[in-house]
C-alpha cells in the first residue's frame, strides 16, 4: 500500500462545550514528516484541537479525515497529553511494560526507553514522581509507540533544562508527523517547520516556525500586553 | 479475547503492587461483620440463623468500595483515555476489568466465610461446594453491573453516593438468591432449593454480563 | 405551549376514571374475600398496568436513544420515566393502604410491592442521574443505559422475590376478577392509559422544547482579523 502523504485533512473544524466554541472554522491539513508547531494564548483551543486530532473528541461542525482514510487511526496517533495516562500505582518500567503487552508490542526496550527521557528503573510507584518526571514517563510512552501521528501538549511544562534537551531530542527522533502545542516557543521553534497561532478557536496566522515568536509578539501588541 | 486477558493482567498487576489497599478492603469486610454481631447482640441462635444475610452484606458493602477504587484508577491520570488510544477494544477493557473485580471479590469472600463461620458460629450442614458456588455467583453478578456502573460516575462529582444508589436496586435478585443459597448451605437443604437459587444467579450473570459488554463501549466513549 | 391533541385525551381519561371509580365505590359488589376493601382494586390494577407499559414506553425510547441519537427519543425517556415513577409511587401508596386492613400490617413483601419498592429507586436514579449531568450527549447515554438496565431488571426482581417468598405461606392477592366488576375495570384501565398518554405527551413536548433550546449550536464565533507579522530575518 502506498503511503498516504496527507496524515490529516481538517475543513471547517467546529468543536464547542456547552454554548462555547472551542474551536471554530478551522482548516488544516498535516502531511507526511511535518513538525507544526501551534501557538496562542490560554484558552485559544490549543488542547481541544489537539484532542480532536487524537481521535478522543469529536467535531460538531466540519470534519476531520486521518490517512486519507485508508487504515486504522487509534493504532497510529500517539498523543502526550495534558494527564500523563498512566497507572499510578505501578512503576515507570511496569507502565511501559503494560502497555507495551496491550499493544502487542515487544518489551525489549523498555531500559533504553527510560534512559532517552532520564528515568531510571526504580520500583518506587509513579504516584511518589514529581510532575516533571510523569510528563518524563508520558513521553516515553509515546515513544514507545513511535506513531505515524504524534500530538504534543505542552511537552516542555513542568521540565528543567536537562528535561528540556531530553524532550527535544526526543522529538526530533520521532518518525512521522508532529504536531506540538507550547508557549515556550524558544523551545518548541526550532524543532518545528511551520507553525500556527491560533486565538478564540480559529486560526490567525500560519507561516514558517522561524517566525513564530514574532507572531507571538504581534499578537501581545496588538492586545496591548506590551 | 485477547484483550480482555491483557487487561485483566494489568488489573491484577495493579492490585498486587497495591495490595496495602487489599488488606485495607479485608479489614473493612471483617469490621463490618463485627458491627453486625453487635448491632445484633450476643444472641447466638439469631447470629446463626442469619449467618448468611451477614456474609452477603458484608460483601456488598465491601464491593463499593472496590467497584469504585479499580475503576478511580483508569481515570485519575487519565490512563482509560490512553487505553482507548492503543486502542484497546471497550468490551475487551469491560471484561477484563470485571473479571478482575470478580477475582478480587471471591477474595474477600473467601476470607470472609471463615469469618462469619467463627463469629455468627454458624456450621456447614450441605457439601462446601454449594457455598463455593454460591460465593463465586454472587461476586459474579456484582462484579458485571459494578464495573459498568462504576464507568459511569467515574467522571461526576459526588459519584461515591451515586454507586450505591445505582447498583443496590439492580443486585436485590443476586442478594437474594446468594443469601438464600448460603442459608441453605449452613442450616440444612431438605427440600434441595439451593440448585434453583443458583439458577436464578446463573441466568442473572448471564443476561448482565452480555448486556454491560454491549453497553460500555458506549459509556466510556466521550 | 399551544394546547394539542394529549389534552383531549386526558381529560377524557379523567372523565373515565371519575365514571368506573364511582361505579367500582359505590355501585359494583363488594370482592368475595376482602369486602369493600376489595374496591381499590380499581385504582390499584390500572395504575399497576400502566405504570408498567410507561416503563415499557421508557425502555423501547431509551434503546432508541442509544440506538439512534437523538434528542426526541431522549426527551421520551424523560417524559415516560418520570410519569412512570409517578404511577409507581401512587401504586406503592395503594398497596400499602390495601394492605393494612387485610393484612394488618402497611407493608408486606409481597412480591408486588417488594419489586414495586425497588423500582421507585431504580428509575428514581435515572432521573437522579439526567439532573447531574450537563452534557446533553453524555446524558441521554448514561441516562438511556441506565434505563434500559432498569427494565430488564424488573421481571428478574419480581422473580426472585416471589420464589424468595414461596418458602413462607403464600399471601392472597386478588387474580380472578368477576363478571359485574370486570367492566369498571376495563373502563377504569383505559381511563388511566389515556390519563398517563396525556401527562407523557404532554411532558414530552415541554422536555423536547428544552432540549432543542439546550442544544442548539450557538452563533460562531466572528471571524479573525488576520494578524500583521513581520518574518524575522
Amino acid at each position: 500500500m502506498r503511503a498516504m502523504d496527507t496524515l490529516v485533512q481538517a475543513s471547517n473544524l467546529g468543536r464547542r462545550f456547552g454554548r462555547r466554541w472551542a474551536v471554530a472554522r478551522l482548516d488544516l491539513s498535516i502531511q507526511r514528516g511535518e513538525r507544526l508547531l501551534i501557538i496562542g494564548p490560554n484558552g485559544c483551543g490549543k488542547t481541544t484541537l489537539l484532542r480532536v486530532m487524537s481521535t478522543l473528541l469529536s467535531p460538531h461542525q466540519g470534519s476531520i479525515e486521518w490517512f486519507g482514510g485508508k487504515h486504522g487511526t487509534r493504532e497510529n496517533i500517539g498523543m502526550m497529553g495534558h494527564d500523563p495516562g498512566i497507572y499510578e500505582d505501578l512503576s515507570a518500567a511496569d507502565n511501559l511494560h503494560v502497555f507495551a503487552k496491550l499493544s502487542g508490542a515487544g518489551t525489549e526496550e523498555i531500559s533504553g526507553l527510560l534512559s532517552t527521557v532520564g528515568l531510571d528503573e526504580r520500583t518506587d510507584p509513579v504516584a511518589r514522581y514529581s510532575a516533571g518526571m510523569r510528563r518524563r514517563l508520558a513521553l516515553a510512552l509515546l515513544l514507545q509507540k513511535q506513531p505515524q501521528l504524534a500530538l504534543l501538549d505542552e511537552p516542555f511544562a513542568q521540565m528543567d533544562p536537562g528535561g528540556i534537551a531530553q524532550v527535544s531530542s526526543a522529538i526530533q527522533a520521532l518518525p512521522g508527523a508532529v504536531v506540538i502545542a507550547s508557549h515556550q516557543v524558544q523551545h518548541a521553534a526550532p524543532l518545528c517547520t511551520r507553525a500556527i497561532l491560533m486565538d478564540q478557536g480559529q486560526i490567525r496566522w500560519t507561516g514558517p516556525a522561524t517566525s513564530a515568536e514574532s507572531a507571538w509578539h504581534a499578537l501581545h501588541e496588538e492586545r496591548g500586553e506590551l | 479475547m485477547s484483550a480482555t486477558l491483557r487487561v485483566l493482567q494489568k488489573d491484577l498487576l495493579i492490585e498486587w503492587r497495591s495490595r496495602s489497599r487489599t488488606v485495607a478492603l479485608l479489614s473493612f469486610a471483617y469490621t463490618i461483620l463485627l458491627i453486625f454481631a453487635f448491632a445484633v447482640g450476643p444472641d447466638s441462635a439469631a447470629l446463626k440463623l442469619h449467618a448468611g444475610a451477614y456474609l452477603w452484606l458484608g460483601l456488598l458493602l465491601s464491593s463499593t468500595l472496590l467497584l469504585d477504587r479499580t475503576m478511580r484508577i483508569e481515570f485519575e491520570a487519565g490512563a482509560m483515555e490512553k487505553l482507548m488510544l492503543v486502542p484497546v477494544p471497550a468490551t475487551g477493557i469491560f471484561y477484563g476489568k470485571a473479571v478482575a473485580n470478580l477475582i478480587q471479590l471471591c477474595i474477600v469472600g473467601a476470607f470472609s466465610v471463615p469469618l462469619v463461620f467463627i463469629v455468627c458460629d454458624a456450621t456447614m450442614v450441605e457439601p462446601f461446594g454449594w457455598l463455593a458456588a454460591t460465593v463465586f455467583l454472587g461476586a459474579a453478578g456484582l462484579a458485571a453491573p459494578g464495573t459498568m456502573y462504576s464507568a459511569m460516575i467515574a467522571r461526576l462529582s459526588g459519584k461515591q453516593l451515586l454507586l450505591p444508589l445505582m447498583l443496590f436496586p439492580l443486585v436485590v435478585p443476586v442478594i437474594v438468591a446468594a443469601v438464600k443459597a448460603t442459608s441453605l448451605t449452613m442450616l440444612g437443604d431438605p427440600m434441595n432449593q439451593i440448585g434453583s437459587w443458583l439458577t436464578l444467579l446463573a441466568c442473572f450473570n448471564l443476561v448482565y454480563w452480555s448486556l454491560c459488554g454491549v453497553l460500555f463501549g458506549r459509556v466510556v466513549e466521550a | 405551549m399551544k394546547a394539542k391533541w394529549e389534552l383531549g385525551v386526558g381529560l377524557f381519561g379523567l372523565l373515565l376514571l371519575i365514571w368506573s371509580h364511582y361505579t367500582g365505590l359505590f355501585v359494583a359488589p363488594p370482592e368475595a374475600m376482602m369486602g369493600d376493601v376489595g374496591r381499590i382494586l380499581y385504582a390499584h390494577v390500572p395504575t399497576a398496568w400502566v405504570g408498567l407499559l410507561t416503563y415499557l414506553v421508557a425502555f423501547i425510547a431509551a434503546v432508541g436513544a442509544i440506538w439512534t441519537g437523538r434528542w426526541a427519543w431522549d426527551a421520551m425517556v424523560e417524559a415516560s420515566v418520570e410519569v412512570g415513577l409517578l404511577l409507581n409511587v401512587l401504586l406503592l401508596v395503594q398497596g400499602s393502604l390495601w394492605a393494612k386492613p387485610t393484612w394488618g400490617v402497611y407493608w408486606t413483601w409481597d412480591p408486588r410491592l417488594t419489586t414495586c419498592a425497588i423500582m421507585v429507586v431504580a428509575f428514581g436514579v435515572v432521573l437522579t442521574l439526567r439532573r447531574q449531568i450537563d452534557d446533553p450527549m453524555r446524558r441521554l447515554t448514561l441516562s438511556s443505559v441506565a434505563t434500559i438496565i432498569a427494565f430488564v431488571n424488573v421481571p428478574i426482581v419480581y422473580l426472585s422475590v416471589k420464589w424468595w417468598r414461596t418458602l413462607h405461606q403464600p399471601y392472597s392477592s386478588p387474580d380472578t376478577v368477576d363478571g359485574s366488576m370486570v367492566t369498571p375495570l376495563r373502563v377504569a384501565a383505559f381511563g388511566m392509559l389515556f390519563l398517563a398518554t396525556g401527562f407523557v405527551v404532554r411532558r414530552w413536548r415541554q422536555v423536547n422544547t428544552r432540549l432543542a433550546i439546550e442544544v442548539q449550536a450557538p452563533d460562531l464565533p466572528e471571524e479573525p482579523k488576520p494578524l500583521h507579522v513581520e518574518e524575522s530575518k
